[in-house]
């Protein structure tokens, strides 16, 4: 079996200290194969986005180790782990995170902007990006001026124009009616499968959760449950 | 994110907010105008006073008078002396400096003249002769009063037309040296049609001597001189020679009252014992003399007995007050200025506060904490650009029209003064400046958003 793009052992999260203390995480172990799509499902409060966060290096463990493609993370820093979060990760959140008042395609190009990416390479990628998500006639728009469907596309745009090995999803379809998110599932799982991009989505929506490849619960700050250790 | 890309972020970020953004630029707005006018009245009128300085004296030139032995020897006035009337001194004559009316001195002998010459750093020292015209008239025209200055090498006058009279006979047209600047004001009066029209005219100037007889010396026009605040009444600047002329005619007594050039006074009438008596000389140093050596110089000429003072002496404090004066106005557009710059930080802490997700959403994919700083001082200094570029330009219009308002009304007697100024090096400076301090303001709205936890922003509603 290849190595994990994503590996975490006994990682603990706890926040405050003395009697303040507060466990989020409790301990686990989980492995994330490149092009696997994962769903991870929990109550709120359980530890799923602590654990999303963690998964995507914007967070350090208190204890544990976090290993992306077999190198652990906590010799990454300042600029490399800026880096390696700029060309790895790609995030699509509930509430879109997009400048109002700038253009869609300002807002595409963001991630590359960040890069250092040259102007013109930029605007080609950007465009790009957009075609694929039906969009390109959008590119001037202000992201106001858009339906809730379009933003997610744009996000998911966004997302993708680094080309990144993989997109983290934060409740994709909470802010959309169940057509539009059902769309916009369709795009998530399309490039899952047609451009080998790992999809780990974070959400309490058991249906969205069931089209994933892989489900993991999470209570109380412990993997309960995980449907590839039970069908194995 | 590259530096073009950071600047531009920030400058369009600037205009995300624009009516906070349009107050916060107004506040500094006020401070950069402020700042910029009272630095061009600085301008203006320090130039004027450095134009004057150089017509009324040249830099390395220092008027030298005899100090009064005693306090009470010649310089108490009536009632000022506490051991009674002053003692009769031979050589004391009537100052013709700056100072209290009928004010006296001890005069300089050319025995004296010998002595500065012997005094370190002195360079050369020359005797100032002093010419009472009686009056001035061209061809048979009206009889105008009229006072004389010198005018010592290195020293410039400001001229309308013309050229300033030669220093010695070889440099003039027709060999006579015989030249004078006549002040703009006795263009007319005298009969000339305009200030070109004066310059080659025959002129004639009338001296008395110490026998009360009237002699009239020919002179030529060679410039006309503009009217400065330094020469209070209009004085003809005649050439060295026809001072001499002038001088030694005034003090002779028996020199021939023909209309002769170059008539030299009659060395044995006796009378040269008056004629060499100066109430002060002029006395030439390094040019490069730094104050220090200047105050030396100052010191040596006291310890001999003798009084020196430079230009910068006697316009000192005059440049003094007006420098306390604008520095003391742009104290007042400082603080309009720090004012300003917390108006700065109250601004861009909103804007940080707003954009806490942004942050956090650009630090996720991947933007580092430096950046993050960059971009928010960046804003602040954009800001503090926008503001005092306006305030300066603005300034600069304004001042150029109150300037100009100013020169055509009640600053008129005061030719040459332009009282507001500017100059691209302090604009420049005051620029530079205001955005140095919007930037120190955006430094700690800008901290907040680089320490900014992505995690913490992306959950913040």
């Amino acid at each position: 079996m290849s190595t994990p793009i994503l590996s975490i052992r006994d990682v603990r999260r706890s926040y405050g200290r003395g009697q303040n203390r507060f466990e989020a995480l409790k301990g686990l172990d989980l492995d994330i194969r490149q092009g696997e799509s994962i769903a991870i499902v929990g109550k709120s409060g359980s530890g799923k986005s602590t654990l999303m966060h963690i998964l995507a290096l914007l967070d350090t463990p208190s204890t544990g180790v976090v290993e992306l493609q077999g190198a652990d993370t906590a010799n990454l820093r300042g600029a490399a782990l800026n880096r390696t979060r700029n060309k790895t990760f790609g995030f699509v959140f509930q509430q879109f995170f997009l400048t109002a008042n700038a253009s869609v395609l300002e807002n595409v190009v963001l991630p590359m902007k960040i890069a250092g990416i040259p102007r013109s390479e930029r605007r080609r990628r950007g465009l790009a990006a957009l075609e694929q998500l039906d969009l390109a006639d959008k590119a001037g728009n202000k992201a106001v001026d858009l339906s809730g469907g379009q933003k997610q596309r744009v996000v998911i745009a966004r997302a993708l124009v680094n080309e990144p090995s993989i997109i983290f999803a934060d409740e994709p379809t909470g802010n959309l009616d169940s057509t539009t998110g059902a769309a916009v599932e369709d795009i998530l799982f399309g490039l899952n499968r047609d451009k080998g991009i790992t999809l780990i989505v974070v959400t309490h929506d058991e249906d969205l959760a069931a089209r994933c490849d892989r489900r993991i619960l999470i209570r109380d700050g412990l993997l309960v449950e995980d449907s590839a250790k039970v069908a194995a | 994110m590259k530096a073009p890309d950071l600047i531009s972020s920030a400058v369009a970020n600037t205009f995300r907010a624009k009516t906070r953004t349009l107050l916060t630029i107004l506040a500094i707005f006020v401070g950069a105008f402020t700042l910029t006018l009272t630095n061009g009245l600085g301008t203006g009128i320090n130039a004027y006073i450095d134009d004057t300085v150089t017509s009324i004296g040249a830099e390395d030139v220092m008027t030298v008078t005899k100090t009064a032995e005693t306090p009470d020897d010649a310089a108490t006035g009536p009632g000022g002396g506490t051991e009674g009337p002053a003692e009769y001194n031979p050589d004391t004559i009537t100052s013709t400096q700056p100072g209290p009316p009928g004010a006296t001195l001890i005069a300089l002998t050319p025995t004296d003249i010998d002595t500065l010459k012997t005094i370190d750093g002195v360079i050369d020292a020359q005797a100032t002769k002093t010419v009472t015209p009686d009056y001035i008239q061209a061809g048979d025209g009206t009889k105008y009063t009229v006072s004389a200055g010198g005018l010592v090498t290195g020293q410039t006058i400001q001229l309308a037309a013309g050229r300033e009279p030669a220093d010695t006979p070889a440099d003039t047209a027709d060999g006579s040296a015989n030249e004078i600047v006549l002040p703009v004001s006795y263009v007319e009066p005298l009969g000339f049609s305009d200030n070109e029209a004066a310059l080659g005219q025959s002129v004639s100037v009338a001296v008395t001597d110490a026998g009360r007889t009237q002699h009239v010396v020919p002179a030529t026009i060679v410039g006309v001189a503009e009217e400065s605040i330094a020469g209070a009444a209009p004085a003809i600047i005649p050439s060295t020679s026809l001072t001499d002329l002038l001088y030694d005619t005034q003090n002779g007594g028996l020199t021939s009252s023909s209309t002769g050039t170059g008539a030299a006074p009659d060395a044995t009438t006796g009378a040269s014992t008056d004629v060499e008596r100066y109430s002060q000389a002029s006395i030439w140093f390094d040019p490069n003399a730094t104050d220090e050596e200047t105050t030396a110089l100052k010191d040596d000429l006291s310890a001999a007995g003798y009084t020196g003072s430079t230009v910068a002496d006697q316009l000192g404090t005059f440049t003094t007050i007006i420098n306390a004066i604008v520095l003391i106005l742009n104290a007042f557009a400082v603080i309009a200025l720090l004012a300003a710059s917390f108006g700065i930080v109250n601004t861009l802490l909103m804007s940080v506060q707003e954009r806490t997700r942004e942050i956090g959403l650009m630090k996720a994919m991947g933007m580092g904490s430096g950046k993050v700083f960059t971009l928010f001082s960046l804003e602040a200094a954009f800001i503090g650009f926008l503001g005092s570029a306006i305030g300066a330009g603005i300034a600069i219009i304004t001042g150029t029209l109150i300037s100009s308002a100013l020169t055509t009304t009640f600053l008129a007697d005061l030719p040459g003064l332009n009282l507001i100024a500017f100059d691209p090096a302090s604009i420049a400076i005051i620029i530079l400046a205001v955005m140095a301090i919007a930037f120190l303001a955006g430094t700690l709205p800008a901290a907040r958003a680089a320490k900014a936890d992505p995690v913490e922003s992306l959950r913040y509603e």
